[in-house]
């Protein structure tokens, strides 16, 4: 067998087809990293009054720059790195859900868990009164408990899928009332806060919220990217994913449990930002093409996604809308065109 | 290659929640050789098959697999020495060819580990036994279902198992590719000694390619050997409640059965 190997005309057919489409899938992917930089700095510079990419650097290597320093450095690069990683963590998140059930729709602001840490953090917010730090922690216990009561409704005999996606949409409409009722019996001064946890928004955002979600997704995300490999063998199927050496339940347990706690620090730091965690996913599958791991890569489109819509939300109109109101008005017909087709086909996708 | 693993199932019983699906089992795999499993629906021959590949723990007995229980090693271990097509896997959405079968390398590789000149190997081998060679670049989604199935028999062999259990291989495949797949699976077995065990729903074809048949019935093993011990017409009764004939297949000389029915017996025929 090794001769017959050997007498094959180099490359083979084989390697060259393997090597073009990773190549092929890189090149995409840095296409993507090249799009989040260019987004992330062009937010550092404009905004009031606009500084050129030199002063910008300097701030963010710490010089002192007149003027530039406070604007840059205090307002502008929280608000650009909250964008940037809450967009990666829900972009990772999502396709992460999208993978292990084989289903778009699957996406965790889709069946409840955003709506689970939003409602937390605004009855949090209102009605307890808590301080910052108390309202992330009681976000991400609401996440993870909400993504366990899902689990545990849809469970039967082991098997997820059109089940679990059904009972999430049913308890994110019941979470989402409750959002709704505290905010209408908020005080008013309550509502600017409150709002954030409506849509989700990038304003008022400083250090103190920014930097525990940075650390978070300094460890949630290595620790997803691990699975990378298990989790794609997952889309053939259990009995496929464990006949070639995956631990399922193992593997399903860690992946769920990184992802709802990215997804509930993203949350607890910039709201249930509309849509992202759903999008990211499908958009990076465009634009890198099957066959490698989409984590990374819907990652990057996540935080495309909210940078983005952030800047278009700040600038483009002559009401500063918040970023969750940009990517809802994306999402939304995307949702109803898979809801459309789903049906028509008359399975999952 | 060596046929010395082992692959014993003792006294094993397996259900799903209350329902005991098959009770009391023991069956032995001979090594390097190839066996088939037959029965009537539901008799638990695909739920014997998820015990013998360790995706069901018995509730009773062990599955041993040289001589250790299978479901106390570890999943990469058995997966290096085992292998399992199930009926219907999946193929994610416009994976290529080569990308898919690939993948059946996996229980030999580390988290981070690249990708080998073994790996590579491994994979043209798969592919030029299982004539797929020519469609590496091509996606899934858009062969036949001949060839689809070939693809996934290749990525069965990347993962140059000793032992390969397939259920229902055959299924959705018309006769020519019946005939294709089943030719392939007795070359990997005549030239590697793999030892091949596949559940099939064709009773002639499962006498024919089968060294060792095993019947089924009710969760209960009724008989098993070679076939043409065991392919008789009161196996066939017992097995289907349905009257036949076995006579000799003028290709192979394995039993053949003919399934009498009630309308188109040329004479009257009694119980053989």
């Amino acid at each position: 067998m090794s001769t017959a190997y050997t007498t094959r005309p180099d490359p083979s057919p084989l390697r060259a087809g393997r090597r073009r489409r990773a190549a092929s899938r890189r090149r995409a992917a840095g296409l993507l990293g090249v799009l989040v930089l260019v987004l992330f700095v062009v937010s550092l510079m404009v905004g009031q009054t606009f500084y050129g990419p030199g002063e910008v650097w300097r701030v963010v290597l710490g010089q002192d720059v007149p003027g530039a320093s406070f604007t840059v450095g205090t307002l502008r690069l929280p608000r650009a790195v909250l964008g940037l990683v809450a967009g990666a963590a829900l972009g990772m998140a999502g396709v992460t859900f999208q993978t292990m059930l084989r289903n778009p729709l699957a996406s965790p602001d889709i069946i409840g868990i955003s709506a689970g840490a939003s409602a937390a953090a605004v009855v949090g917010i209102v009605v307890l009164r808590v301080d910052e730090a108390l309202v992330s922690a009681m976000a991400i216990a609401a996440a993870l408990v909400t993504a366990l009561v899902i689990y545990l409704l849809a469970y039967r005999d082991g098997v997820l899928g059109t089940r679990l996606i059904l009972i999430g949409i049913g308890i994110a409409a019941m979470l989402d009332s409750l959002v709704a009722y505290v905010i209408v019996r908020a005080a008013a001064w309550d509502l600017q806060v409150a709002m954030r946890w409506l849509t989700g928004s990038l304003n008022g955002a400083t250090w103190g919220i920014v930097l525990p979600l940075v650390v978070a997704a300094l460890v949630l995300m290595p620790a997803l990217l691990s699975q990378s490999r298990q989790l794609d063998l997952l889309q053939h199927g259990d009995d496929t994913a464990s006949a070639l050496g995956v631990r399922v339940e193992r593997t399903r347990l860690t992946v769920i449990v990184a992802a709802v706690a990215l997804i509930a620090f993203a949350t607890a730091a910039a709201g249930p930002i509309a849509f992202v965690a759903f999008l990211a996913g499908p958009i990076a599958a465009r634009v890198v093409g099957p066959g490698g791991s989409l984590m990374a890569p819907a990652a990057l489109t996540g935080a495309l996604l909210v940078l983005a819509a952030d800047l278009a939300g700040q600038h483009l109109f002559g009401t500063r809308y918040p970023v969750g109101v940009i990517t809802g008005v994306l999402g939304a017909p995307y949702l109803v065109y898979l809801l459309v087709r789903t049906n028509r086909a008359g399975g999952s996708l | 290659m060596t046929d010395s693993h082992t692959l014993v199932a003792e006294h094993v019983s397996l259900g799903y929640g209350d329902r005991t699906v098959v009770d009391g089992l023991d069956l032995t795999v001979p090594p390097g050789r190839i066996t088939t499993i037959v029965g009537a629906n539901a008799c638990g021959k695909s739920t014997l098959l998820r015990a013998l590949s360790r995706l069901l723990a018995p509730t009773q007995g062990h599955v041993l697999l040289d001589g250790k229980a299978v479901h106390t090693q570890p999943t990469k271990a058995v997966a290096r020495t085992m292998g399992l097509l199930p009926q219907s896997p999946i193929a994610p959405e416009g994976i290529a060819v080569a990308d898919l079968v690939a993948r059946g390398r996996s229980p030999h590789q580390r988290m981070l580990s690249r990708w080998a000149v073994a790996d590579e190997q491994a994979v043209e081998e798969a592919l030029e036994l299982t004539g797929t060679t020519d469609l590496v670049d091509r996606s899934v989604d858009e062969l036949s279902g001949g060839q689809r199935q070939r693809v996934w028999i290749a990525m069965a062999l990347a993962q140059q198992t000793d032992i390969l259990l397939l259920d229902e291989p055959t299924t959705f495949l018309d006769i020519c590719h019946q005939i294709e797949v089943l030719d392939l699976l007795t070359d990997l077995n005549r030239t590697r000694g793999t030892t091949i065990v596949m559940v099939l729903h064709d009773l002639n074809l499962a006498a024919r390619y089968a060294d060792h048949l095993v019947a089924m019935c009710d969760g209960r093993l009724l008989a098993g050997g070679p076939p043409e011990e065991v392919l008789t017409t009161e196996t066939v009764e017992r097995v289907f409640g349905m009257r036949s004939q076995v006579v000799a297949d003028p290709v192979s000389s394995k039993p053949m059965v003919l399934p009498i029915g009630r309308h188109h017996a040329a004479q009257p025929v009694g119980h053989a």
